[in-house]
């Protein structure tokens, strides 16, 4: 309960200085989407930076660091640093002066001016919102797991389907409806001093989670040399031998198992005696629940006491990992043997480890600060049902398998970070600075800011495959990576500094989705209802009002999709930013190519989305954590793609007027 | 001058790949990853690029095209 109203308290210090900076707003559509070109170099630094940095910066990055190793900071933090900067100091500069000059306040009424093309809004307008959607949910979803697992049996007697704490449904929405109150009373200017705020806010407890956890790990080093002992693969970006040989046999382990239960449950072509049990459980350590099953499969395996065909082995193991059982049966499958990269091909059954966990361990779970046994403690407390299901999960299905990162998809991961090129929130805030010098500040100070985020994030994240808590691990087996950091605090800080770091995390969400929120509606008001319904048509206030309306539809939508089947943060942001990355030829031939064509910006912009929607797909809409396509990031081809389909069709086509040269190009 | 930044860039992405370190588990200080600790000096490069680009490279005339305009207007935030 304490971390609630901590949350709480920090929630509504949130919506007061929304309150505050409205009273500075100036009232007119301008100042509530541009702060009046006002924002100074320390506040454009740390709105650019809060902007940037999501949730995808500290809960995707710890648990990415959780779930593939210390590479993830060079996958997308330091190339990050390098790229995000050259996008500032390329094209942030040139746009904010033209932006400044002719009066910009969104991307597509540059795309507009600069191609001649008064229609690119319409196929540009969907494909920017269409690709913010994604990112918006990143937010809304982390903030829902982050509240959900803080709070977990704060409430006595409520909310028991969610472990007795907020349900993600309902922390999502309240973390959705505080930015959007303080969205619409401050503007740009509210977002900008919100934004700075919780940057501040989130850096320096981000810090003090990490010293925390570290200290509470035994310190720096125990914690690093825990991980070099028990997974020295995620200190590399390769695997390292002992944790291959632990796959190995964990894989073999598994497999018996399956067959066995195939045997017994599914054919049911054999039942030990009591006597077989009874020699099976003395030959057997006891190690994980469930064990009892597990001795009785290395018995049966040891004793041959059965036999099995390749279909049925395959089939074993789909039901014991929870896939989905092709139908018909495929004809290779009845003859050869499965790997484990093929059994992963099948996607997992939708409720299954929800409903089987409940079965299994229904008994137990309960809330989490009482007693298994009231008439004897020692048994300890009773299950949570995210317990109930991590404990299946690491019972059931197969280990995960140590995997090396590619040095082509490490790469080709550079791609990634030219989406802030395209962003448009981002766009939004150039625009916003005083001038061109305000920009030097965060071009310079970016990496760094970086860095300080992220090199915490991945080392907790790290620590985490191997802690453990009274000589138990922390993490057991198929832990949800979303989760990671959320129950690193919850299991190793005291209630209040728990809420504290809880609102630190929620700082960060928060700092991305309210310039996102703002600047969907500048582009829904400014590109589609003023540009085609007429400028003089509707007031400033009806234009306010207007923004703020399709904002409530696009978390509307967001929301919902927030409900649905969850993916991992960082898989979902790279997909994202890979759409966003797609369209970068296009805004860097816009500034630097004047042969740029207006077919040739259809033409770009058009494959770019077209590949994205087929890899997407392909890649089961972010279900496939590890998809690559030609063994590379699918956004290499995508940006490839686009690229040429605009130079191409660029140079066939015809180029744009002397008069729109002299206007963006007055040098020449 | 500003070639000679882009050429810094470029050394920075080249270094980034840093293909030596892939199978490396040397903990630096005895708690930091030697691969972290590389890429974060990346991150520390990249801001020492930065910075001399704002030094010699910066595109002073862009402020001055932006001055000239009528669109611009003036408030005071910080």
């Amino acid at each position: 309960m304490t971390q609630l109203v901590i949350i709480g308290i920090y929630l509504g210090m949130l919506l007061c200085l929304g309150l505050f900076s409205s009273r500075l707003f100036k009232g007119t559509s301008k100042d509530y989407m541009l702060a009046s070109h006002s924002i100074g170099p320390f506040l454009l630094l740390m709105s650019i930076f809060g902007t940037t940095m999501t949730a995808f910066a500290l809960v995707g990055s710890s648990g990415e660091a959780y779930k593939e190793g210390v590479g993830v900071y060079g996958m997308l933090a330091s190339s990050s640093g390098i790229i995000h900067s050259l996008c500032f100091f390329l094209l942030g500069i040139k746009l904010w002066s033209w932006g400044h000059k002719h009066g910009y306040t969104t991307q597509i009424q540059f795309f507009r001016d600069r191609l001649e093309s008064d229609r690119i809004g319409i196929i540009l307008f969907p494909v920017l919102v269409g690709l913010v959607i994604p990112y918006l949910l990143i937010g809304v979803m982390a903030s829902g797991v982050v509240i959900s697992s803080i709070t977990e049996g704060a409430f006595e007697s409520s909310f028991a389907a969610y472990d007795y704490g907020i349900p993600p449904w309902l922390g999502s929405l309240v973390i959705s409806m505080v930015v959007l109150i303080y969205v619409f009373f401050g503007g740009m200017r509210g977002t900008a001093w919100a934004n700075t705020f919780q940057t501040v806010v989130f850096m320096i407890l981000g810090v003090v989670t990490f010293v925390v956890i570290s200290n509470k790990l035994g310190g720096l080093e125990a914690a690093s040399n825990a991980v070099l002992e028990k997974n020295p693969s995620k200190l590399m970006r390769d695997v390292a031998p002992a944790d291959r040989e632990r796959y190995s046999e964990r894989y073999t382990s598994w497999v018996t198992m399956a067959k066995y239960n195939y045997v017994t449950k599914v054919a049911k072509t054999l039942t030990l005696t009591p006597d077989q049990k009874e020699e099976a459980y003395q030959a057997f350590k006891p190690r994980m629940p469930n064990w009892q099953t597990k001795a009785q499969a290395v018995y049966a395996a040891k004793n041959k006491l059965y036999e099995l065909t390749s279909e049925e082995i395959n089939k074993a193991m789909l039901i014991q990992d929870d896939r989905v059982m092709p139908d018909p049966f495929p004809e290779k499958w009845k003859m050869g043997l499965m790997t484990h990269h093929d059994l992963k091909e099948y996607p997992r059954k939708a409720n299954a480890e929800k409903e089987k966990s409940m079965l299994i361990f229904g008994g137990k779970i309960g809330h989490p600060e009482k007693d298994l046994d009231p008439n004897d403690p020692s048994k300890g407390k009773k299950w949570t049902i995210k317990k109930a299901r991590g404990v299946y999960r690491a019972s059931n299905w197969a280990p995960d398998a140590p995997h090396p990162m590619s040095k082509l998809v490490f790469l080709t991961y550079f791609f990634v970070p030219l989406s802030v090129g395209m962003f448009p929130h981002l766009f939004q805030h150039w625009l916003t600075a005083r001038s061109a010098a305000t920009f030097k500040l965060p071009v310079v100070a970016h990496p760094l800011f970086i860095m300080v985020v992220w090199v915490p994030c991945v080392l907790v994240g790290v620590w985490a495959t191997s802690a453990t808590l009274n000589g138990a691990p922390m993490f057991p087996p198929h832990f949800p990576a979303n989760a990671v950091l959320a129950a690193m605090v919850k299991k190793m800080t005291s209630p209040v500094l728990a809420g504290f770091l809880t609102a630190g995390i929620l700082a960060a969400i928060m700092s991305s989705l309210d310039s996102q929120f703002l600047c969907l509606g500048t582009m829904f008001t400014e590109d589609i209802v003023v540009h085609y319904g007429g400028k003089d048509r509707f007031t400033d206030q009806q234009v306010v009002l207007m923004a703020r309306l399709f904002i409530i539809l696009i978390v509307a939508i967001t929301y919902g999709f927030s409900l649905l089947e969850p993916r991992r943060v960082f898989t979902l942001g790279v997909w994202c930013f890979s759409g966003f990355s797609s369209l970068f030829p296009i805004i860097f031939a816009a500034v630097y190519w004047k042969k740029l064509t207006k077919a040739g910006a259809y033409a770009g912009i058009l494959v770019a989305i077209g590949s994205w929607l087929y890899l997407f797909r392909e890649a089961g809409y972010a279900l496939k954590p590890n998809y690559t396509f030609l063994g590379m990031m699918p956004v290499a081809t995508m940006v490839v793609c686009s690229a040429v389909a605009m130079i191409l069709v660029s140079l066939i086509t015809k180029p744009p007027s002397k008069e729109t040269m002299a206007r963006f190009y007055p040098e020449d | 001058m500003r070639y000679a930044i882009y050429g810094l860039v470029v050394v920075l992405i080249v270094l980034h790949q840093d293909n030596w370190l892939w199978d490396d588990t040397r903990l630096i200080f005895g708690f930091m990853p030697i691969t972290l600790l590389y890429q974060a000096g990346i991150s520390i490069g990249a801001a020492i690029v930065w910075f001399l680009a704002t030094k010699f490279a910066w595109p002073h005339h862009l402020e001055e095209i932006a001055q000239d305009s009528p669109a611009q207007e003036t408030g005071e935030t910080e």
